[in-house]
């Protein structure tokens, strides 16, 4: 009664005469409608990303000036001059010194609260919101918000100072403040997002492992922390640091609004200046080699996140 | 007699739901006792409160005698395998055997990434736990894997170094969370014999919980059957099969699953069943509802219908081999009767044919409505059959 | 009698971890605070030095009033929704019928396509922007929607994100689907969108709120006051208050952010979702 499924099989795989072209036809037809589906993407891809890039990199060795009718071969005097030019260096100091102080206080900062929020039941989702709001409040306006913050005279930070007998300095006219407060309002962005990474990461760690520790001996909250927490947090708090980079080295907004750059170029950003010199003085080429420089930074760190990915899927 | 562990009236609820209803239970130093149930009977919390992981609501927990109420997991001396192993991935396997040992024989100050090192004394202990982990891990023949990450190993291998994590402190009572779930059926068998020789070796107690009656069957001393956060019944293995407490223990245990037939006392000695009338002593009067247990093996073939015997059609034929399973439809039965029949049988019995079984009525166990096992004064005793014999 | 296990409750852990979160949290608010007590209060309140978070005497409705009209603020904010709305209609209709391509469909080219999608994601907007404005230029839409729109509607990140999703929808699925008789794109508009609508949704998130927060580019872009959206108005606003007013210019500011961050209330769970997505981008 038994059907003989093996023979039933072979029947139905085996070549009819015409299967090849039949095959090949209906290669031809996905490969059409894969054409029809993919083709605008393809171009648009290759005309706003693909092309503009190499753009790029051809313009960065010009001298080529926006609305200039001739343009003439430059070789690497655009980097070389940008190189030389001291507001390019004060600018790439200032950014990498930015990037130095909001990643590791948006990451630590970012790492506490999530392992607060996650030590306890309650009120969990309100404290995650609101840690959460300024990574999506529209960071232009709350520049502004911010400036009424550290007004000198009716900021409610230096009213505090004022009645504490402390000194009131002029945070964003200041050169020596100008910096650390805008990294203050960076940090402020992005230790939201940070959170939210970590607390997925937190999520992450079964249970067992916990359960583990404690059968053996590791039940201290800092034994946990070091056996358990940390360690299981480790390719997380690496693709975090590298994320918060990431977004660091793209700071603008809040330069273009408060500072331009100033007081002396004190608050100066790669991105500023890209921005200045390719918009404002349309000098095209120099822009271009602005942009390059910025282009490799961030390429690297995003290689790099991209290795550090590829080594979390062979963590466990 | 000393108690390795004693459970007194454990209760436990995850909220409104009841989890455990009063559990108590003894077992002795030295046994292997498997907690054996269907998923959700409460059998991992049972042991999660052995190991301290889960505070009961109501009662006691003893471990060698001293009550282990107030005490946290580590200072209970047991050791926990996990169904998931719940190895630190960042940990090489000497790593991950050596932690169990670092943390209790090392102070908080001698366990410091760098200062530990150079304090007095850490050196010494350090050399110790290394021995220990040594040894441990060549009783377990994974010396050589010592410097590997748990991801790079194998399932069996990372069975054996969860095992090892355990076995290395030389816990007064081991506790096994399904440790075999998650290998496939050949290394399942294959852990299960070194499982059994682990525990002849180190003597001490093991509570074990699985969900799997073959584990639990050839692994355990006894079995401790737990459904609905109640045991059933504690036994040993055969008694478990053979002699079930309750009908649910015979519906869990045996596979397949023991046919479960409806019957009614006509009289003293008598019930009538599927459309035929046994000789059977229940011990109930009159008219009483009666559910009669029989196993696959406890049927003979009969020649034809008649008293004693159970007649139905042939829905399904299953040949594993050795045995001949025989799916058989009785008249006013839900569920086909399942009977296991000599695999030379096979001229007999036909697809949509008729078949005529002959329970061996020694073997017949008989349950109350509620559940209940009934043991009438003569059950165990054959009745003459006053039929003639088959030819 | 419960023993000191870790899932016995302490007040006083319970009491850091409040005091602690409920400090953080009050410096987190304080710029969104500080903002709305500006947009109620009159100059001369402004320039007093106080403290109190409300008024003594309510401007909001001057503020409000001030922001809605001697500004273009409406008209930012239609802006923005023109833009961000245009964007993520064509991203959805450029990138899901791709990803349906890369997900389930064999084809030559088709590795050239992935790694053309992996090298956009790889690339930052901003280093776009030099050669998409000459392009711009060159094809005279500067200062227009247009050029508000055209260098985002093809999205790697939406592709790669779609595409993630697609494949792990079964494919026996598509095949039956085609048994059925649809074509291609109704396979990807009638079956591969539905199912995937929690990505698709996570997306649409992403890409607003990337859009409506957005200066750079349209800083580059537009030039006219009736095109920017709402953080260039924004900017613009400050510049001609010159700093001195700063009732109305907190009021629009407040109403600026106030659509995202009341949104967001709303639905948080997506937006945080939505949002992390963006890591990988």
């Amino acid at each position: 009664m038994a059907v003989d499924f093996a023979s039933w099989r072979r029947s139905e795989t085996a070549p009819c005469p015409s299967g090849g072209a039949q095959a090949r036809k209906q290669a031809l037809a996905e490969a059409l409608a894969a054409g029809l589906l993919a083709g605008p993407a393809v171009l648009l891809l290759l005309a706003l990303f693909l092309l503009p890039v190499l753009a790029v990199f051809v313009i960065a060795v010009t001298d080529w000036q926006f609305g200039a009718r001739s343009l003439s071969f430059v070789g690497l005097k655009n980097f070389a001059e940008l190189f030389a030019d001291p507001v390019f260096r004060r600018s790439l100091v200032n950014t990498v010194l930015y990037v130095c102080i909001v990643v590791p206080a948006t990451v630590g900062l970012g790492l506490l609260i999530a392992l607060l929020i996650e030590s306890g039941p309650r009120l969990r989702a309100f404290y995650r919101a609101i840690h959460f709001l300024p990574y999506m409040a529209t960071l232009a306006a709350m520049a502004i918000a911010w400036e009424a913050l550290l007004h000198p005279t009716i900021g409610i930070v230096n009213q505090t100072l004022a009645s504490l007998g402390l000194p009131t300095p002029n945070w964003l006219r200041d050169e020596n403040t100008v910096l650390p407060v805008l990294a203050v309002i960076g940090i402020w962005q992005g230790l939201g997002f940070a959170m939210v990474l970590f607390l997925a990461g937190l999520k992450a760690i079964p249970v067992d492992l916990y359960d583990a520790a404690e059968v053996d001996g590791a039940d201290a909250t800092l034994d946990r922390l070091r056996v358990v927490t940390l360690p299981m947090l480790g390719p997380v708090m690496m693709f975090v640091v590298i994320v918060t980079a990431l977004r660091a080295f793209e700071v603008f907004d809040t330069v273009k609004i408060l500072t331009q750059g100033g007081p002396a170029k004190a608050s100066e950003v790669l991105l500023h200046t890209l921005y200045v010199e390719s918009f404002e003085f349309l000098r095209t080429g120099y822009g271009a080699a602005v942009t390059v420089v910025f282009l490799f930074i961030v390429v690297a760190l995003t290689l790099l996140q991209a290795r550090i990915l590829d080594r979390r899927v062979h963590y466990s | 007699m000393t108690f390795g562990v004693v459970l007194r009236d454990i209760t436990k609820s995850f909220g409104p739901t009841p989890v455990l209803r009063g559990v108590s239970l003894d077992i002795a130093e030295g046994e292997f006792l498997t907690l054996l149930g269907p998923s959700g009977c409460g059998k991992s919390t049972l042991l999660r409160i052995v190991a301290g992981l889960e505070t009961q609501d109501v009662g006691t927990v003893s471990i060698g005698g001293r009550p282990v109420d107030a005490l946290r997991p580590k200072q209970r001396d047991v050791a926990m395998v996990f169904q998931s192993y719940a190895l630190y991935p960042h940990m090489t396997v000497g790593q991950n055997l050596a932690l169990p040992l670092r943390m209790r024989r090392l102070s908080k100050l001698q366990r410091l990434p760098l200062l530990g090192r150079v304090l007095p004394g850490t050196r010494a202990l350090a050399g110790t736990i290394a021995r220990d982990v040594a040894q441990t891990a060549a009783a377990l023949e994974i010396d050589h894997l010592l410097e590997r990450k748990p991801g790079q190993l194998s399932g069996g291998q990372r069975q054996r170094v969860a095992v090892g994590r355990a076995m290395v402190r030389q816990p007064e009572v081991f506790l096994m969370d399904e440790p075999l779930s998650n290998l496939d059926a050949k290394l399942r068998v294959a852990m299960r014999a070194e499982i059994k020789d682990l525990h002849r070796r180190l003597g001490v107690t093991f509570v074990y919980v699985t969900h799997d009656q073959a584990e639990a069957m050839t692994l355990s001393d006894r079995v401790a059957v737990m459904l609905e956060g109640e045991l059933l019944q504690v036994a040993r293995p055969r008694d478990i099969y053979a002699d079930p407490e309750d009908r649910r223990v015979a519906e869990f245990v045996g596979s397949p699953k023991i046919n479960l037939i409806e019957g009614r006392v006509r009289e003293a000695g008598a019930v009538d069943v599927a459309g035929t009338t046994f000789h059977l002593d229940t011990g109930l009067g009159r008219g009483k509802a009666v559910t009669l247990g029989l196993r696959p093996e406890a049927f003979g073939a009969a020649e034809r219908a008649g008293p004693g015997v159970i007649t139905g059609a042939v829905r399904l034929l299953e040949h594993l081999g050795s045995d001949l399973y025989a799916h058989v439809d009785v008249p006013g039965q839900q569920a086909p009767l399942i009977a296991r029949l000599p695999a030379e049988d096979d001229a007999g019995p036909a697809n949509g044919g008729t078949l005529h079984l002959r329970p061996r009525l020694d073997h017949v166990l008989l349950f109350a409505p509620d559940g209940r096992r009934l043991r009438p004064a003569q059950a165990r005793r054959i009745m003459p059959l006053p039929l003639r014999e088959p030819a | 009698m419960k023993p000191p296990g870790r899932r016995a409750f302490s007040w006083s852990g319970a009491a850091l971890r409040h005091t602690v979160l409920l400090a953080t949290s009050v410096l987190v608010l304080l710029p969104f605070v500080w903002m709305v007590s500006l947009s109620l209060k009159s100059p001369g309140e402004i320039f007093q030095a106080s403290f109190s978070v409300l008024p003594d005497q309510w401007h909001a409705l001057e503020n409000y009033t001030a922001a809605l009209t001697a500004q273009p603020l409406p008209r930012f904010m239609m802006n923005g929704v023109i833009v961000c709305g245009a964007i993520l209609i064509l991203q959805i209709l450029v990138c899901a019928p791709a990803a349906y391509a890369l997900a389930k469909l064999r084809f030559r080219g088709r590795e050239v396509l992935f790694a053309l999608v992996l090298v956009g994601l790889l690339i930052p907007h901003q280093v776009l922007a030099l050669p998409l404005f000459i392009l711009a230029y060159q094809i005279g839409i500067l200062d227009t929607y247009a050029a508000l729109i055209f260098p985002f509607i093809v999205s790697p990140f939406g592709i790669f994100l779609f595409r993630q999703f697609f494949k792990a929808i079964p494919d026996d699925l598509v095949h039956a689907a085609r048994l059925d008789g649809l074509s291609e794109a109704s396979i990807v508009w009638r079956v591969m969108v539905p199912i995937a609508w929690p990505a698709v949704v996570a997306f649409a998130i992403f890409s607003v709120v990337a859009h409506w927060n957005d200066l750079f580019w349209p800083l580059i872009a537009v030039r006219s006051e009736e095109l920017m959206p709402p953080p260039l108005g924004v900017m613009a606003f400050k510049n001609e208050e010159a700093g001195s007013d700063y009732g109305p210019l907190m009021a629009g500011a407040t109403l600026i952010v106030a659509p995202l961050v009341v949104a967001f209330l709303f639905a948080q769970r997506w937006f945080v979702d939505g949002l992390s997505l963006g890591a990988v981008k």
